[in-house]
């Protein structure tokens, strides 16, 4: 469709004139600026909502809001195109078929050994080996090589030595959806464990032998300890809602030994209507300082991440300093149980720091324990109360542990946002499916890619510059401050506001301090090489100037030079007395920002000719410029295009 | 950019030949200027009650006038003070802290205070029209919007001595009566009539600033805490009194040392600077938007907790740029 309009969304002056093109796979925005043709790609799998709005006399609006917090409104001049859009995006945005998304057509360019090799960077049964199993107290068992016993846990689970195939089955019937007992972390230190499950279905009475010798098991294989802790993730009035139903938890009187704990954390209800809320405060048009505040606390958004983090906290806690195994779950074991088992032992074991570590991670408590992606994130069309942002609000805890502790993680901020684009925009096929059946099934492996061997591959783009393995913030377990903390937690705008690029500090502390180790590294190898020369050669004068010609390069590359028009930005509009003055600062282009902000006032409304501003609109130009290759440095994918890297290439 | 305080208009509309004169020769021919008055239309209205007022629009034909109100007073002690409680309160549960933090008002004071700053940075630097600041003193919010102003538009005063220029012309010499402002603190029961925050609050934007634009400043926010300190209580001289007629009646600077001299020493002076600094020659924008601001945390949550890990993190990147 021709002559489209994309609004800035924040500043109704600006928009761009463009066609839109529509793909099996993707939206496409290009813009008819003669030079830069700059284009804005959105993957269908990242839609979240379409919306239609009144037409104006501009034309149709189109407002498309997509899961990784992108928004995007477009003004289509004719009604009929834009209906015909508007029911071309609804149906491709709600794929039937696992066939229909984008990773069963995404080619990297790869061989076939490549495509496996890329699905083995991450192998869970060497992480069982690391954290030293089997063992004398743990065991691999295969009760459930055909998912058999459950479907929706992996073929390898890790049980206690002393539970026989018979009391895992049998504790899988006493368990919601089967889901039984099964070991999450291993602490080989004191060996504590963390375990997880889904809900008993004790109802108000009922007892399963096999069950209760489970948790003995459990408890056995830990001869530090003679109790454990059972910590139910619920608000104690749902759990006991469940109870009417057959379900509930666990009674101290019945299971021996165990202390029990409710850790209250809301339901994927709750949530869902946590982040919309939060998301309604983002789209507020030039909020004050009150509204924000009092949206932000009315989402709640924020006390629920503080939520699962505690939880976190009180399990690693029970894990190494009093040395006492746990036995987590919620409801079903797959939601809840996954955030707190995985807070709980990135904050325990520095190895989830690491990025091969978090990714493996996340391989082991969300993807092999059966983590309804599906469901969850929407990849088909399905039921909409399903949908919830449960790994996002994991991801979060950990921006909130990076910000509190900014040198124990070898990851940075990028990192944990590009992993939450590609849950949603099935670029990969790691997060398809709701169970590691069902993934089989289809045959993932064998006919898309592994998001990690591409993170993999682009690592030098994800680091921390500031880790240090040896540093004692990465050593050992992490202890966030419990109270006062209130204050530790902070909006995520790098992630809910991460296309309003206005919002932003212009420059990322972490590129240049990336450039400036890589530098560093590279001056210090070519010193030693240059220091053998010397030895070898008599001509010393000749490399003293190489060095130093290096050496200037360097600066330049950095992008120190004062003549560096990256550094420039452009004001937003100060002034919001009047509701029809966004006020947010442009995000796209700014030939003309001038007296916005004052014509208010009656002045002169005429824009003065900027081109020859200085001033630029410097977008990711500014990262691309830091890296030492001097080439955009972002994580490309080879052939389509992910929609934030789309919109900053052509500036 | 000028500062001044308040005309004496009066309800009899008094009128100043030389003040007119005087604004009128600031404008070039066929110029226009905007001042920027800090009170709000109304309290600017009321302030002729007491003998204040506004430029009339009839007698400064070629001046616009914007209000922005900005809190001062006794109003802004107790925001501070309502802060720096709730900072304190450590029984506070998460889902009532944000509406605490909001009813404090103290980010919205500091949103207010960067978006005026701004303005008149807009017309000085977009408009390139000529800017009068005042309030009804001249001697708060008008020097909290003049020294704002200049940060941003003014690379010279984002050096470790430029700002130290800065603090000197647009608060101690132009008269900010630190004495008065800096008597207590937030923590006294005693309320006093005349004192206010208004310096923190500069800092507290200068912070902003820092966090938003981490390369551009010379200095450190070590530096901006020392300087709230030295303005309740100092070894030195440099922040004593309340104008600079006061410091040379009380012989200030035969009898004490000065603050400057002892920062720039150059063992000392490391400790204020920032790692990152690279010049920048071009103007800093802001963004005002609520997610932009954040709370100081450096300041109101000094001595609750921890900084160990953020220390760690600063003195990982002076390595860094150290060995580079």
């Amino acid at each position: 469709v021709e002559n489209v309009r994309l609004l800035d969304r924040l500043s109704s002056r600006k928009s761009a004139l463009g066609t839109l093109y529509l793909t099996a796979t993707h939206v496409i925005f290009v813009e008819n600026d003669s030079e830069a043709h700059k284009e804005t790609w959105i993957l269908h799998s990242q839609i979240s909502s379409i919306e239609k709005q009144a037409t104006t006399a501009t034309g149709c609006p189109l407002l498309i809001r997509c899961k990784n917090f992108q928004v995007i409104q477009l003004v289509i001049p004719q009604e009929r195109d834009c209906h015909d859009v508007y029911i071309s995006l609804i149906r491709l945005a709600r794929p039937v078929k696992y066939e229909e998304l984008y990773c069963f057509s995404f080619n990297p360019k790869l061989d076939k050994e490549e495509r496996e090799q890329g699905w083995k960077l991450v192998d869970l049964s060497e992480e069982y080996n690391r954290m030293g199993i089997p063992n004398n107290y743990w065991q691999i068992s295969d009760v459930n090589r055909d998912y058999g016993v459950c479907d929706s846990y992996p073929t390898e689970v890790y049980v206690p030595k002393s539970a026989t195939a018979h009391i895992i089955v049998g504790s899988s019937k006493f368990r919601s959806r089967r889901r039984f007992p099964a070991l999450s972390y291993y602490c080989k230190d004191n060996n504590a464990s963390i375990c997880r499950s889904s809900q008993p279905l004790s109802g108000f009475s009922a007892r399963c032998l096999e069950d209760e010798q489970m948790l003995q098991a459990i408890r056995k294989a830990n001869p530090g300890s003679d109790f454990i802790y059972v910590v139910d993730t619920r608000p104690k009035l749902n759990a006991m809602a469940n109870r009417a139903a057959g379900k509930g938890y666990e009674n101290e009187d019945n299971y021996s030994n165990i202390k029990f704990q409710f850790i209250g954390i809301e339901n994927i209800h709750v949530m869902r209507n946590s982040l919309q809320k939060m998301l309604e405060v983002c789209e507020l048009k030039s909020p004050s300082m009150s509204d924000f505040l009092w949206g932000l606390e009315n989402s709640g958004w924020l006390k629920h991440i503080k939520a699962i983090m505690d939880a976190g906290i009180f399990i690693a806690k029970a894990v190494a300093e009093e040395g006492v195994s746990v036995l987590v779950h919620c409801s079903d074991g797959w939601d809840r149980t996954a955030q707190v088992c995985s807070v709980a032992s990135i904050l325990l074991d520095p190895y989830y720091r690491t990025m091969k570590g978090f990714m493996v991670l996340i391989e082991k408590d969300w993807v092999s324990f059966g983590h309804k992606f599906n469901h969850r994130y929407g990849n088909l069309d399905g039921d909409p109360k399903e949908i919830s942002p449960v790994i996002d609000q994991f991801i979060e805890c950990i921006w909130q542990l990076m910000e509190q502790f900014p040198c124990a993680f070898e990851f940075n901020e990028r990192f944990l946002i590009h992993i939450q684009h590609h849950i949603y925009s099935c670029q990969f096929g790691n997060f398809l499916c709701n169970s590691q059946k069902e993934r089989r099934e289809l045959k993932v492996q064998e006919r898309t890619y592994s998001l990690w061997a591409h993170l993999w591959k682009n690592r030098a783009d994800y680091l921390n510059p500031l880790y240090r393995a040896d540093h004692s913030q990465t050593r050992g377990t992490l202890h966030p401050q419990m109270a006062p903390c209130n204050f530790l937690y902070k909006f995520w705008s790098g992630m809910y506001n991460r296309f309003e690029k206005g919002l932003h500090p212009r420059q990322s502390v972490t590129d240049y301090l990336m450039a400036v180790k890589e530098e560093t590294q590279q001056l210090e190898e070519e010193l030693e090489v240059l220091g053998e020369r010397l030895a070898n050669l008599q001509k010393s004068q000749l490399n003293d100037g190489k060095v130093k010609s290096k050496q200037q390069d360097r600066s330049k590359r950095l992008g120190l030079s004062t003549s560096n028009n990256s550094l420039a930005n452009t004001p937003q509009e100060y002034s919001n007395d009047l509701k029809s003055f966004p006020s947010r600062s442009p995000s796209q282009g700014d030939e003309e920002d001038s007296a916005l902000i004052l014509t208010q006032d009656n002045l002169k409304s005429s824009d003065p000719d900027l081109s020859a501003n200085s001033d630029q609109e410097s977008g990711v130009e500014d990262l691309s410029c830091r890296s030492p290759s001097g080439g955009g440095c972002l994580p490309s994918e080879d052939s389509g295009k992910d929609s934030d890297e789309a919109v900053f290439l052509a500036v | 950019m000028l500062r001044s305080s308040q005309p004496l208009t009066g309800p009899n509309r008094r009128r100043c030949r030389e003040d007119e004169l005087l604004l009128g020769t600031v404008l070039d021919e066929e110029e226009r200027g905007f001042i920027i008055d800090t009170r709000s239309a109304q309290a600017a209205k009321q302030a002729r009650m007491s003998g204040g007022g506004t430029e009339p629009k009839a007698f400064y034909p070629r001046w616009r006038r914007l209000h922005r109100p900005l809190e001062r007073g006794r109003p802004l002690q107790e925001s501070f003070i309502r802060l720096v409680e709730a900072c304190n309160e450590s029984s506070i549960s998460m889902d009532r802290w944000l509406s605490r933090l909001e009813s404090c008002r103290w980010l919205s004071h500091v949103k207010a205070a960067l978006s005026t700053a701004c303005l008149a940075a807009q017309c000085l630097d977009r408009e390139k029209a000529k800017v009068l600041v005042h309030g009804a003193e001249g001697t708060d919010t008008t020097l909290l919007v003049t020294a704002l102003a200049q940060l941003i538009l003014e690379p010279s005063c984002r050096t470790l001595l430029g700002f130290q220029g800065l603090l000197e012309r647009e608060w101690i010499e132009a008269g900010h009566p630190f004495h008065l402002r800096c008597a207590h603190s937030a923590y006294s029961h005693a309320r006093l009539k005349q004192e206010a925050p208004l310096f923190l609050l500069f800092l507290d934007c200068v912070w902003q600033l820092s966090r938003q634009f981490p390369f551009s400043l010379e200095f450190s926010e070590h530096l901006l805490l020392t300087l709230f300190d030295s303005a309740y209580a100092s070894a030195y001289g440099t922040f004593l009194c309340n104008s600079e007629k006061e410091r040379c009646l009380c012989k200030v600077k035969e009898n004490t040392h000065s603050l400057w001299a002892w920062l720039n020493q150059p063992g000392e002076r490391k400790k204020y600077l920032n790692p990152l600094y690279t010049h920048n020659p071009l103007v800093i924008w802001p963004s005002v938007e609520p997610q932009s601001i954040q709370l100081w945390q450096g300041l109101f949550f000094r001595w609750i907790r921890s900084s160990q890990y953020l220390d760690e993190a600063w003195a990982e990147i002076q390595h860094l740029v150290e060995s580079s």
